[in-house]
């Protein structure tokens, strides 16, 4: 039995590691040793705790302290003021921005309130290389129910009963294709996970497989079970280094435990784990693409059908899910599809996951009920926009997804909702824009990405998306036409019908989804040159205004390509087409009598 | 590691690591919980609160109280009858007890944390910390 009194969890999510946090742990435990208490207290590094803006985060129970930004020189004061004396260290507590209170405990924190973890229920309370804990919290068990107390059929039937759908991106009811997989005959089968995670900014299944591997490994085993495999492959991208280890760990764990390989729990099911690593090409989370790397080929996907559940991996029938769909599978087998579908919406039950990123104050890893609104994911937990600026728009669903504004912010987030409001949901991606962010600019953004991404095999893909963002560029340097706005809109068109794979469907929405609505702002750049959030370089033009300029010379003399002229104590003038934009002599003007248009 | 051959094993592994992140689990569900906080300034220290503390933790996991929680805590202000250990039972003002030895913990745990008793040794509350 375990004699720890207390326990520090320090966050080792990438995000937080990067930030020194191993370093932490072993300064904690150093001074813990110099106070003789290292086995009175117990550190440990879990995963990701969601609150990345203020990371590293180390937290302490069984009181609930939440210190934020921690560095590895606060350890010191940590251990003899809170872990020694029980007093805890005001200036590390997370004060709310608002009020600039000091939040003693994450129960009262904005962000964590309205948040319901189901997904990442272990993420940051357990070790994650420790299968022990995951064994305590419950881990494995829905494995040995299934195997124990149900058939295949019934453990399909439990999870089309509780509504989940893939959590990928495409929202296909996961119970369907587990069906589809098991009714199809042959002499092997696959089970695979996605963990392809390509979406610019999203970082969901890297959380999940860095801070609970465990239970996509677990889960993996139960699908297998469900739909007659004894293989699972996990496809995950190299460049995640951390959630590799920690996986690989897991399998590892799992098999000395017999949890993985022959006979588990003597009940005669085989089911054993291989990890399969790709270059990190965004094509290659369409299934068919992914399977195709997986088989050593060039990552292009295939026409569907046949689904993979038909043909496969090397031929077989193959059930391929994501990541955050496969770590809810084991908590609806072991709570119930009814408790599960009680959560949320009518057509898209349970949590969601989002990273929510860009000029919001609470960056991190959230998970809420489907059905929660955008309001309350940028205002409530993401804790508004960043220097109290003005929300303009939010991208949900990456590269293939869409931005949704100021009306839609009441709109309780599920699939159907979203893609309604001609976005998506994606993967959970979320980033949030400003009012000094350019619409055109981020379409270009995107349209770029996915010009980089498409692996080339059909034509509306490779060359459609190439000409967007020729057309995107033309624009925001000021050179569009009337006309290059109507191309934009039919040839998006064109290439949403006509493309081969997911990639190519969707890689127009952010032309389509911002060009509606934010029409003034791409009026604007062609008809008047201009740009309103400023942010089109090509676009500005920085002038002098003449009764605030005292002829000082300081912006003439810092000009790189002599544009400003003027004499000594009189108005100085930039020559427009000698100036390059580089707003040198804008930063250098102490009489702020350059203004940038 | 040995191999786990059933379910039953599996379950049975599952109670033995439960202890792992029990302290976790209780600080998740903080508000529920009975708080015991023992003061463990210099003062607590030197007057023998680790040894208290120990007890106290020996005692709820012997008894399998799993809706108890044990912190430790600063100097409390009694001096004069460390050391001192405060139970909270939720929904009533926390009661302090005084000059506790590793009897008087049998003693809180029996008759206070499990049957809400009042005892001897009840330090009257001298203060009201600011944030009540």
């Amino acid at each position: 039995m375990s004699k720890y009194k207390m326990h520090v969890l320090v966050c080792g999510g990438t995000g937080c590691l990067s930030s020194n946090s191993s370093q932490i742990v072993d300064n904690i435990k150093k001074y813990l040793k110099e106070n003789g208490m290292e086995n009175d207290v117990q550190v440990l590094k879990t995963g990701c705790f969601g609150f990345c803006e203020k990371g590293p985060i180390v937290k302490i129970l069984p009181d609930n302290t939440f210190y934020v930004q921690v560095k590895p020189e606060d350890a010191e004061i940590i251990v003899k003021e809170h872990l020694v004396k029980g007093r805890k260290v005001e200036r590390l507590l997370y004060k709310e921005p608002l009020t600039n209170k000091s939040i003693e405990d994450s129960k009262h924190m904005d962000f964590y309130k309205k948040q319901m973890r189901v997904a990442l229920r272990n993420c940051g309370f357990i070790d994650p290389d420790n299968i022990d804990e995951y064994i305590a919290r419950d881990g494995y068990q829905a494995l040995g129910k299934a195997l124990t107390e149900m058939t295949p059929e019934t453990v399909i039937e439990e999870v089309k009963k509780s509504g989940l759908r893939g959590r990928g991106g495409g929202g296909f009811p996961t119970g369907l294709k587990w069906e589809f997989a098991h009714k199809n005959k042959a002499d092997q089968k696959y089970v695979v996970c996605n963990a392809d995670e390509g979406d610019p900014g999203a970082f969901m299944d890297r959380s999940i497989l860095e801070g609970d591997p465990h239970s996509v490994v677990e889960a993996m085993a139960i699908c297998g079970y469900a739909i007659g495999a004894n293989k699972g492959l996990v496809y995950i991208r190299a460049e995640y280094p951390l959630a590799i280890q920690r996986l690989r760990n897991a399998i590892k764990s799992a098999r000395e435990y017999g949890l993985l390989g022959k006979d588990i729990l003597g009940t005669g099911f085989d089911f054993d784990i291989e990890i399969k690593y790709g270059a990190g090409a965004f094509v290659c989370g369409e299934e068919t693409a992914l399977i195709h790397s997986m088989e050593g080929g060039r990552g292009e996907p295939t026409t569907k059908p046949p689904f993979p559940a038909e043909s496969g991996f090397w031929g077989k029938p193959t059930n391929v899910n994501n990541v955050e769909t496969f770590a809810n599978i084991p908590v609806i087998l072991l709570k119930g599809a009814d408790w599960f579908s009680s959560i949320g919406t009518e057509k898209s039950k349970g949590t969601k996951v989002f990273a929510l990123a860009g000029k919001i104050n609470n960056v991190g890893l959230i998970e809420v009920p489907m059905g929660t609104t955008l309001r309350e994911v940028i205002f409530d937990i993401g804790g508004g926009i960043k220097n109290g600026k003005k929300f303009k728009a939010v991208q949900t669903g990456g590269p293939s997804g869409g931005c949704l504004t100021e009306k839609d912010l009441d709109t309780p987030i599920d699939f159907d909702n979203l893609l309604a409001k001609g976005s998506m949901m994606g993967s959970g991606g979320m980033i949030v824009m400003d009012e000094d962010d350019c619409m055109p600019s981020v379409a270009k953004f995107y349209l770029e990405f996915t010009e980089d991404e498409s692996c080339g095999k059909c034509t509306p893909c490779r060359v459609g998306t190439k000409r967007l963002s020729e057309i995107l560029t033309k624009i925001t340097e000021g050179k569009g036409t009337m006309e290059d706005l109507q191309t934009l809109k039919t040839l998006s068109q064109t290439i949403k019908d006509t493309a081969l794979c997911g990639l190519g469907q969707t890689a127009p929405n952010p032309v389509l989804s911002t060009i509606e609505t934010f029409w003034d702002e791409y009026v604007a750049h062609v008809k008047e040159h201009r740009c309103p959030a400023g942010q089109c370089t090509a676009l500005l033009q920085y002038k002098i205004l003449e009764e605030k300029c005292i002829g000082c010379t300081a912006c003439s003399r810092v000009c790189p390509v002599g544009a400003i002229s003027g004499k000594v104590k009189s108005t100085h003038v930039i020559d427009q087409d000698k100036c390059i934009k580089c707003g040198a002599c804008y930063d250098k003007c102490k009489f702020s009598a350059i203004v940038r248009q | 590691m040995a191999k786990i051959k059933s379910l039953e094993e599996l379950k049975q592994l599952r109670e033995q690591f439960k202890s792992k992140v029990d302290l976790r689990e209780k600080g998740d569900k903080m508000e529920k919980m009975i708080q015991i906080r023992v003061a463990m300034a210099t003062c607590g220290i030197a007057a023998g609160a680790r040894d208290v503390m120990n007890a106290l933790v020996d005692e709820v996991s012997a008894q399998k109280l799993d809706n108890v929680v044990i912190s430790q805590t600063g100097c409390m202000g009694y001096c004069y009858a460390e050391p001192t250990v405060e139970v909270t039972i939720p929904g009533k003002e926390p009661v302090v007890f005084g000059e506790v030895d590793k009897e008087k913990v049998k003693e809180i745990i029996e008759k206070y944390v499990k049957n809400g008793e009042l005892l001897d040794g009840i330090i009257p509350v001298t203060h009201k910390t600011v944030d009540e």
